[in-house]
C-alpha cells in the first residue's frame, strides 16, 4: 500500500529509483483512489484510457536507466492531472463545455510535450473546470461542479477546481491548471494545497484554450511548494509557438535561509468583504514570518482598488474575440439550421453556457463603437497604472503578501445567481494577472465551520520572473526543507 | 440604461441566439456589472496614457509552411461535424 497522503514527487521518485514500486503500481494506486472517491468529489471529467500504458513505458525507461546506473527526470512515472482546457493529442479536450463535448485534440500543448517527451510523466486524466475557465467555483462546468474534498457541500474553487481537488484528495500527485484572474491560486487556497501562477510568458500557452489572452498562464498544483516548483521547472521556457513566451530568467541562486522583506498593502486589504477569521489568520501568518526572521513592512498599492473593474472590461473583451471561433463549423457541436448563418446562432446558443454568453455579450458591448474608448482603452490605461504600483513597491520589497481569497470555500449554489458577488471573490488574485507578475498560494491554516476544517490560503507575489523568491519564501513559511 | 433591444443587438453582433428569458436575465445581470466597471471613469492619472493596447507586440516568423503537408489532416478531419471525403461540409451562407 503506497502512502499517497504523505507522498511527494521526490519521495515517489526515490521509491521508483529504488524499485520499491513501479510506475504502473503508482498509477494504479491513484486510479484506485479516483475509483473510490471521485463519484463524490467529481474532480475528473475523464481518466485517460492510456494512463497505464504511459506508466508501463516509464517503467521500461526506468529499468534501462537503473541498469546503466544513471539518473532519470524527477517526473518520470509520476501521475499528473491535466485541466480540461489543455490539449493532449488524441484525447478529448472540452474545456468543460458542451460545444466541445466530443472534440479530440489534434496536437499536444507545449506543456504536455515537455511533460511526456522530456520527462516521462504519466498523464492520468482531464480535470473539471468552469466552462472555458470562466468562473471561480467550477459551478459553470457543463458537467456539474467539483466538490471541495474538505466539505463536499462546498465548492472546490475555480476555475481549475478539478485539478486542485484531485491533488487535495490524493487523486493525483500533482496537476496542471490555468490562471487568468486567480484560477489556480483560489482553488489551491480553498482546497488547502499549493498553487502557482507563473510570470506572464514564463510558460508557453501553445495548446491551452485562450480565455483572456493577455492574462492567461498555465501553472502547477502540488501538496508542497517543492512539488509545485518541480512541475514549474518542467513546463517553463521560451517556445517558438508562443510569441509571448519569455527566455529563462537569469537570476542568481537564492542562498538557503535568506531573509526577505515582505510588503503588506494594508489599505487594499481593508477594502471590505474580507472575512474576520481570514484576516486573523493573515495576521498570524505575518507574525510567523516575522518570527522566522523576515521583515514585514507596509506598502502602498493605491490603484489596486480598480483591478476588478479593469479585469471585467479586459477579460470580456478578449473572451468575445476568443470565443468567436466556436461556431459549430469546423469542430464541436453543430445544430442544424436553415442556412450557415443560422447554424452559427443555434450552435452557439446550444453549446455555450450562461457565464460564457454573459462575457461574450459584455465584451461585445465594451468593444463596440462609441464605448471602446470609455471602457476598453480606459481599462488598458488603468492597467498600466496598476503595473506601475507594483513596480514601485518592488523597489522596496522582495515579496508582497495578502490573503489569497477574502473568504473560505463557499457553499454550492451560494453565489451562482449573483455574478458580481462571484467576481468580487477574485479581489486579491486579479491584480497579479493584470501586472503579469508571479504569485503563489500556500496553505496557512483553517477556519472551522460546522465541524469541518476549511482551508485558508496565503498569497505571496513577487516581481517579474522571480518565481525563485516565491518558492524560497513559501518553503520558509511552511517549514519545507530545501 | 440598457434595454432588451440593446441585448438583442449585441447578441446579433456576437452571433448568439437567446431565448426571451435569457435576454431578460442577461439584462438584469449586465447592468450591475457595467455599473461596477464604470468606476474606471473616476481615474484621471496619466501614467498609462499612450499605452492603450498594452506593451505586447506581434512577433512574426517567416511566412512559410512549418509542418509537413497532411501532418494534422486526419486529426482535423475527424473533428468535422459534417464531411464528404476530406471536405468540410457546410450549408449555404445565404438562403
Amino acid at each position: 500500500m503506497i502512502d499517497l497522503k504523505n507522498l511527494t514527487v521526490k519521495k515517489a521518485h526515490d521509491a521508483l529509483a529504488k524499485g520499491e514500486y513501479s510506475a504502473v503500481e503508482l498509477t494504479q494506486a491513484y486510479l484506485d483512489e479516483i475509483q473510490k472517491k471521485d463519484k463524490d468529489i467529481h474532480a475528473y471529467l475523464a481518466v485517460y484510457d492510456n494512463a497505464l500504458i504511459q506508466a508501463k513505458f516509464a517503467d521500461k525507461v526506468i529499468a534501462e536507466v537503473r541498469k546503466a546506473k544513471k539518473d532519470f527526470p524527477l517526473l518520470m512515472g509520476i501521475p499528473v492531472a491535466v485541466k480540461d482546457n489543455i490539449l493532449v493529442k488524441g484525447q478529448i479536450a472540452s474545456s468543460a463545455s458542451k460545444i466541445l463535448e466530443n472534440y479530440k485534440a489534434a496536437y499536444d500543448a507545449t506543456v504536455i510535450e515537455k511533460l511526456q517527451r522530456e520527462n516521462g510523466a504519466v498523464l492520468i486524466g482531464r480535470t473539471n473546470m468552469d466552462e472555458f475557465a470562466m468562473g471561480g467555483s467550477t459551478e459553470n462546468s457543463a458537467y456539474g461542479p467539483t466538490k471541495n474534498p474538505h466539505d463536499i457541500s462546498r465548492v472546490s474553487g475555480g476555475s481549475s477546481g478539478g485539478s486542485a481537488a484531485a491533488v487535495a484528495s490524493n487523486e493525483a500527485l500533482i496537476a496542471l491548471g490555468s490562471d487568468t484572474g486567480g484560477s489556480i491560486r483560489q482553488p489551491a487556497s480553498f482546497c488547502g494545497i499549493v498553487g502557482l501562477k507563473p510570470t506572464y510568458g514564463a510558460v508557453s500557452r501553445y495548446g491551452v484554450m485562450a480565455m483572456g489572452s493577455s492574462l492567461d498562464q498555465i501553472g502547477p498544483f502540488g501538496k508542497t511548494v517543492t512539488d509545485a516548483e518541480i512541475l514549474f521547472n518542467a513546463i517553463k521556457g521560451q517556445d517558438k509557438m508562443d510569441s509571448t513566451s519569455l527566455p529563462d530568467a537569469k537570476t542568481e541562486k537564492i542562498p538557503a535561509g535568506k531573509k526577505f522583506t515582505i510588503g503588506v498593502p494594508r489599505d487594499f486589504l481593508t477594502m471590505g468583504g474580507l472575512d474576520a477569521d481570514v484576516m486573523a489568520n493573515f495576521e498570524a501568518s505575518l507574525k510567523k514570518l516575522k518570527d522566522l526572521g523576515h521583515t514585514i513592512v507596509e506598502v502602498k498599492l493605491p490603484n489596486l482598488k480598480y483591478s476588478l473593474a479593469v479585469y471585467y472590461v479586459i477579460v470580456p473583451a478578449e473572451v468575445s474575440s476568443n470565443m468567436a471561433r466556436f461556431d459549430g463549423m469546423r469542430y464541436g457541436k453543430r445544430v442544424p439550421g436553415k442556412n450557415g448563418i443560422e447554424e452559427y446562432f443555434l450552435s452557439r446558443e446550444a453549446g455555450l453556457g450562461r457565464e460564457v454568453k454573459r462575457r461574450i455579450v459584455i465584451g461585445t458591448y465594451v468593444l463596440s463603437s462609441g464605448y471602446y474608448d470609455a471602457y476598453y482603452n480606459k481599462a488598458n490605461i488603468v492597467r498600466e497604472i496598476i503595473k506601475n504600483d507594483y513596480k514601485k513597491a518592488f523597489e522596496k520589497v522582495d515579496v508582497i503578501a495578502t490573503p489569497t481569497a477574502p473568504n473560505v470555500a463557499f457553499t454550492l449554489g451560494e453565489k451562482v445567481s449573483d455574478p458580481l458577488a462571484m467576481y468580487l471573490e477574485d479581489i486579491f488574485t486579479v491584480p497579479v494577472n493584470l501586472a503579469g507578475v508571479p504569485a503563489i498560494s500556500v496553505p496557512s491554516g483553517v477556519k472551522k465551520i460546522g465541524g469541518k476544517d476549511l482551508p485558508i490560503g496565503l498569497q505571496f507575489i513577487a516581481n517579474h520572473s522571480r518565481e525563485d523568491t516565491l518558492f524560497a519564501v513559501g518553503k520558509s513559511f511552511l517549514g519545507e526543507k530545501e | 440604461m440598457l434595454e432588451i433591444k440593446d441585448i438583442e443587438h449585441l447578441a446579433k453582433l456576437a452571433r448568439i441566439e437567446l431565448s426571451d428569458a435569457e435576454k431578460k436575465s442577461l439584462l438584469n445581470e449586465i447592468e450591475p456589472i457595467l455599473g461596477y466597471v464604470a468606476q474606471l471613469k473616476e481615474v484621471t492619472s496619466v501614467v498609462g496614457e499612450g499605452k492603450v493596447a498594452g506593451e505586447h507586440r506581434n512577433v512574426t516568423r517567416e511566412d512559410g509552411p512549418v509542418t509537413a503537408s497532411e501532418t494534422y489532416t486526419e486529426a482535423i478531419v475527424e473533428n468535422f461535424p459534417e464531411k464528404e471525403k476530406n471536405y468540410l461540409k457546410v450549408k449555404k451562407i445565404l438562403s
